[in-house]
């Protein structure tokens, strides 16, 4: 059908801005999701997202190059990771998923509130990524 | 100095609406394809980013906060919209779509790297 092969310059240049921007964008939702809105759900699709802008601009091999990832280990290492925080909290003689934070002084960002929920959302994070990724890889390569 | 930033907010927001809504009325009025994405895309971006510097402003002076997530917003919105109105018209045009009767002159005729070969490939 395509005569000739199609010229993406425009789209794959802003491509390589907009991407970085929305990753920094999702980090910043899972670093501020404690006290403000987002949060590992919200912030695993958005990177997803990102990754999805890079496949729309570019083809499935060329991704698979740039990010030689399989992303079902990666949701399988996001539920290790959360089964492993709830887990964790037998350690401490509390109950399944306990959570605990404290105050730490960390030398560049000052006093900062450290909660083991960061890690649970962590797993979830990694396990939307890997799902949405997982999902639109495969549908993509039915071709 | 208070009411100053509150008329220049107004200004900002006003604006960005009307400019908002013109785009809007540019989208319905036009003949093709073409001349509307004109309309939404430039209309719609401007407005947009006059809207969001009145959110910035307001933020700004009435709440000491400097958002830097609108910001963001602006840059983000000013760098992909013409992109996505840039795709969509070339879409278009790929697949097929005519221009208005009353335009003079296609420099990029011939040049389609879609060819209508059945009646069902084209979206006319």
């Amino acid at each position: 059908m395509n005569k000739q092969q199609t010229n993406d310059v425009i789209l794959q240049t802003v491509t390589k801005v907009a991407c970085f921007i929305i990753l920094l964008f999702s980090f910043h939702l899972f670093f501020a999701g404690h006290n403000n809105p987002g949060g590992g759900f919200i912030a695993g699709l958005m990177t997803s997202s990102s990754f999805v802008l890079l496949l729309l601009a570019y083809d499935l091999k060329t991704v698979k190059n740039i990010l030689p990832i399989n992303f079902i280990y990666v949701a399988a290492t996001g539920l290790f990771i959360s089964v492993c925080t709830g887990i964790g909290s037998f350690v401490f003689g509390a109950q399944f998923l306990s959570h605990a934070f404290g105050y730490f002084h960390l030398p560049l960002l000052g006093k900062t509130e450290l909660a083991t929920a960061v890690l649970f959302d962590t797993g979830v994070y990694l396990v939307v990524v890997g799902v949405t990724m997982t999902i639109i890889q495969t549908i993509g390569e039915r071709e | 100095m208070i009411e100053t930033a509150k008329i220049v907010i107004a200004v900002f927001i006003l604006l960005g609406s009307l400019i908002c809504l013109a785009a809007s009325f540019g989208t319905l009025r036009l003949p093709d394809v073409y001349s509307r994405i004109h309309a939404a895309s430039k209309g719609a971006t401007l407005g947009i980013i006059c809207v969001l510097l009145g959110v910035f402003f307001y933020f700004w002076f009435l709440h000491g906060i400097i958002a830097a997530k609108v910001l963001l917003g602006i840059v983000f919105v000013f760098l992909t919209s013409p992109v996505g109105a840039h795709l969509i018209a070339r879409a278009a045009y790929n697949t097929g779509v005519k221009m208005e009767e009353k335009s003079v002159q296609d420099d990029y005729e011939g040049y389609r790297n879609f060819v209508i070969k059945k009646k069902e490939d084209s979206y006319l």
